[in-house]
């Protein structure tokens, strides 16, 4: 038999499709590498049981027909399940079971898969290092003092260590792509729009999109196209017809063009990071893509701006969390006011609490003008920055991160240095466009690194292409010697 | 009371207060679902039995426009001659309650989807233009139960998303009267565009008030207050009375108005405060990211103008030139849709100024006895017309018509069918009339002999002593004509 730890998504959807392998197996084989698992802590909740049967429900169907038959699969903690136990990694939402699914989600079920369990992630996905959540820090199968990168964090450590063959995440400022760079593996932030916000617990409501984990970019492919869709109980949400990524996928990119922006060649960036984007730079030329250096000025404003947008949607997104209607209420108080009090500051982390204070503040009279509105005014300039910049390119490449994985504990004592990681990944989502993260070598320590590439909004088949060729001049190999087990 | 001229001022030994008011008026718009979500906003449900997940605020839910309730919004705003501001945003209005579930309500703030507009009111002194300032739509929060248990607040969220308009005048409104003539005129226009019912039992209209005084003749406005959320037209009058009493003894004694906002015991009509300009909260408006802005075409506009009933204004005129009516008629006839409605529906077989009358004098006294609507009327607008065309062609007399008018709102019945049962028909045949009028003459030959020698005061007894003969029945033209005959004998 095959080793299923070290095929891609695509082709155990073939072995499926050719009753090499039923649902059953590979759900067996993913609980038995969960159960071996636990030390990394990827996990929130299992729902074997259901899988199980899931599972053999499939496997007696007739009609393999769909794109991710019988596939066993692991979700990001944020999406709404029906029955099954939905936390946002908060204590707020310990013991919160949805009566509904989330439409991303649904779409997973409608193309076959069946759900494994719920991945650990930051609180309300609010972090960088996947150490904010209430049920514990998530380890990086890289290396066991390793964070495996945040907010989808136990979803890039569930992937790269085979607990599930894709996984779905969210990305309001990173948190798909830098997990993704810091594992090894490839994660894709959608156009805003592309994917549905219903039934996604939300963090900041203008950032937020779901999007893709997954081995490789064929894989990433087949994902995007299985979840999303326009759905019209998400306002924001992109009416169009649905896209064949996975079908539509090749490398041939010869002739495109593709812009280098120098703002994004930091201070004090690692000199392998150097390395890595110009291997990926050669190896673009080599492909017959031309290379066009352009400039995206306000980018150096772009992680301020988002730390004003996306802590102040948050402070109102997260009013709703106040023990009377469902989630966590602490017994202590004699009035309203000190249920709320008590039940928020009990039910809430630091990192949420920071960001509630941030944004609260940003919106609050006399200081909205100077933050917010500025911040909205800036936001329209980075997203004009880009729009001009594709006037001439097709792709944009940069570095995923400005570092690799780094170790547990190092920048928990200090936000700022957190939030310093971000500073590739944000300007993208402020911008609402697309981009892809992919593994495209190693540090001296040998940690994964990533390159990401954004493209214009709704251009996601021709960024997968890109990357499709990226991919395979670039070779990556992900040395895992299943240490854990 | 009739005033020739407007005279609402609050006086005192030495002064002449003038009182400028202006009204935020809540009105619930008709529609079967709330503004962001698909549940039914049916009055008077089981507690929590219309609530969606939207409503309830459910992590992940997301509001999702109901283009109906745009439309109602719109056609109110050209109901009220305002501009339609062809693109809006909604934004959240944060604070926490227990019965707002998401911890922000979603309304309009800098950007609302009706701009400046205006109302006319009809005042004994004349036609008043009161002006719009904006209109916009926001979603009412739920309800907060207190006194079903000693220690437990209860939360019923059947009310929580359903769709308000807020509609904020300009201070333009000058006393109690004026703010009733404000409401009633807004509610009758609304009404007419089946945009709010208007039922403030139910609570479809409120008003947040806002309150100022100054010495007659000043230019600038005093510091107001506003008075929050009055339910009725009388304790509105009630609580401008004595909230602009309280401001001019204030300022009167030498001190200053704070301005805050206040509340209006019903029972004790006063106004109390309920939190100081310090105390307000920040709201801390910003756009809701979860809806895009609020885009609308010219052309959806133009459409909804284009089947827009005809308003009260314009009836009233219509009514003033085809029926050559009074205005004050024309308005007691228009104040309401379903009068006009059916004052149209009796006219059109009966002639017109008996019908204002008796819809306005005999109708409304008894629909106002016993206190039901002119929907529900007894007396259907077919049998009143039936009724007037008796009438017109003689076939009763005025008299008799009201013995007929009363018994057809006892019974329901049409008047013919009382009339034949009650033998009420008039008495026209020309030969048992001069039998009854001779029998009075003969009777009182006397009074003949003083009318003949020119006593004609006389004249008037012998019709009565014949319509009494007649037990009212006799038809007063013949019997008019047959007595001057006589008489000439």
């Amino acid at each position: 038999m095959v080793d299923l730890n070290n095929i891609s998504l695509t082709e155990i959807v073939k072995l499926v499709k050719l009753k090499k392998v039923s649902s059953l197996e590979l759900t067996n084989h993913y609980i038995k590498n969960i159960e071996k698992g636990k030390k990394l802590n990827c996990f929130i909740t299992t729902c074997f049981d259901e899988t199980i049967k899931n599972s053999k429900t499939f496997d007696a169907k007739k009609n393999y027909d769909t794109l991710l038959p019988g596939i066993p699969i692991a979700v990001k903690d944020l999406f709404c399940t029906k029955d099954v136990k939905t936390t946002a990694g908060s204590k707020i939402l310990e013991n919160f079971v949805p009566t509904y699914e989330s439409t991303v989600t649904s779409n997973l079920w409608k193309e076959g898969a069946v759900l494994l369990g719920k991945l650990n992630c930051d609180e309300f996905a609010m972090g960088s290092s996947n150490e904010t959540s209430f049920f514990g820090k998530v380890i990086n199968p890289i290396e066991k003092n390793l964070v495996p990168g945040g907010s989808s964090g136990g979803s890039s450590s569930a992937l790269a260590a085979s607990f599930t063959p894709a996984t779905i995440g969210t990305d309001t400022g990173g948190s798909i792509r830098q997990p993704a760079s810091f594992t090894g593996t490839v994660g894709l932030k959608p156009t805003y729009g592309l994917c549905s916000r219903w039934g996604i617990v939300a963090f900041a409501s203008s950032l937020d999109q779901a999007g893709p984990m997954t081995k490789n970019v064929e894989d990433c492919a087949l994902m995007l196209e299985a979840i999303s869709s326009y759905d019209k109980k998400d306002s924001t949400s992109i009416n169009k017809k649905k896209e064949n990524y996975s079908k539509n996928l090749n490398k041939n990119i010869k002739g495109m063009k593709i812009g280098i922006p120098k703002e994004y060649r930091v201070d004090n960036m690692p000199k392998e990071i150097e390395q890595l984007w110009s291997k990926g730079i050669d190896i673009l030329k080599k492909s017959g893509v031309k290379i066009i250096d352009i400039s995206l000025p306000h980018t150096k404003y772009a992680l301020p701006t988002y730390y004003i947008v996306a802590p102040a949607e948050a402070s109102s997104n997260l009013a709703r969390y106040d023990g009377v209607k469902f989630g966590y209420r602490s017994n202590k108080g004699k009035n309203l006011i000190e249920m709320y009090e008590n039940t928020r500051g009990e039910g809430f982390g630091d990192e949420v609490k920071r960001r509630v204070l941030i944004g609260t503040y940003v919106l609050s009279s006399g200081y909205y003008d100077a933050y917010y509105l500025k911040a909205q005014k800036v936001r329209k300039l980075i997203k004009k920055d880009f729009d001009n910049s594709f006037k001439k390119v097709d792709a944009i490449l940069t570095p995923s991160t400005p570092s690799s994985a780094f170790k547990i504990g190092e920048k928990t004592s200090d936000p700022i240095s957190m939030y310093l990681n971000d500073i590739f990944t944000v300007p993208v989502n402020l911008a609402g466009l697309p981009a892809i993260s992919l593994p495209a070598g190693q540090d001296s320590k040998g940690r994964p690194l990533g390159l990401q590439l954004i493209s214009n909004s709704l251009d996601e088949q021709r960024m997968l292409n890109i990357a499709f060729a990226i991919e395979s001049e670039i070779k990556f190999k992900q040395n895992l010697n299943r240490w854990w087990e | 009371m009739s005033k020739e001229k407007f005279d609402y001022f609050i006086k005192t030994e030495n002064n002449y207060w003038e009182v400028i008011i202006g009204l935020e008026v809540h009105a619930q718009v008709i529609s079967n679902s709330k503004l962001f979500s698909g549940s039914s906003t049916k009055f008077g449900g089981k507690p929590n039995t219309q609530v969606s997940l939207v409503d309830s605020a459910f992590p992940g839910m997301l509001p999702v426009i109901n283009k109906y309730c745009i439309e109602q919004a719109i056609k109110t705003g050209l109901g009220l001659n305002a501009k339609i501001n062809l693109l809006s945003i909604f934004d959240r209005k944060n604070y926490f309650y227990a019965d707002l579930p998401a911890g922000y309500q979603i309304s309009q703030y800098k950007n609302p989807i009706v701009g400046e507009g205006s109302v006319t009111l009809d005042m004994p002194y004349g036609t008043k233009r009161v002006g719009i300032e904006r209109l916009h739509l926001e979603q009412d929060a739920g309800k907060s139960i207190h006194d079903l248990n000693p220690d437990n607040t209860y939360i019923d969220l059947n009310r929580s998303g359903v769709a308000l308009m807020e509609i904020v005048s300009k201070p333009d409104l000058r006393s109690p009267e004026e703010v009733n003539s404000y409401i009633k005129k807004l509610r009758t226009i609304m009404r007419y565009l089946g945009t709010c019912d208007g039922n403030m039992q139910e609570g479809s209209l409120r008003a947040d008030v806002n309150v100022s005084v100054r010495k007659k003749g000043e230019k600038k406005f005093g510091t107001r207050c506003e008075i929050k959320n009055v339910n009725s037209i009388r304790f509105m009058e009630m609580a401008i009375e004595s909230e602009a009493k309280r401001q001019v003894e204030i300022l009167e004694s030498g001190k200053k108005i704070n301005q805050e906002t206040r509340l209006f015991d019903t029972k004790k009509n006063e106004t109390r405060s309920m939190r100081s300009k310090e105390e307000a909260h920040d709201y801390r408006y910003f756009p809701d990211p979860d809806l895009l802005p609020l885009q609308i075409e010219q052309s959806f506009v133009d459409n909804l103008k284009k089947n827009l009933p005809e308003l009260p204004d314009q009836k009233k005129d219509r009514f003033i030139k085809d029926f050559k009516i009074s205005p004050y008629e024309a308005n007691v006839l228009v104040s309401d849709n379903n009068i006009s409605q059916y004052f149209e529906d009796v006219i059109k077989n009966s002639d017109v100024k008996l019908a204002k009358n008796w819809i306005i004098v005999e109708l409304f006294a008894v629909l106002n006895k016993k206190n039901i609507d002119i929907k529900n009327s007894p007396v259907s607008s077919k049998n009143l017309a039936n009724l007037i065309n008796l009438i017109s062609s003689g076939e009763i007399s005025g008299k008799i018509a009201k013995q007929v008018f009363e018994l057809m709102v006892n019974t329901g019945d049409e008047p013919s069918k009382i009339i034949k049962e009650k033998g009420l028909k008039q008495q026209s045949d020309p030969k048992e009339l001069e039998k009854i009028v001779k029998k009075v003459l003969d009777k009182n030959t006397d009074k003949v002999q003083q009318f003949k020698s020119g006593k004609e005061k006389l004249y008037g007894f012998f019709v009565g002593e014949i319509m009494k003969a007649s037990s009212g029945k006799a038809n007063p033209k013949l019997v008019n004509d047959i007595l001057k005959k006589e008489l000439k004998k």
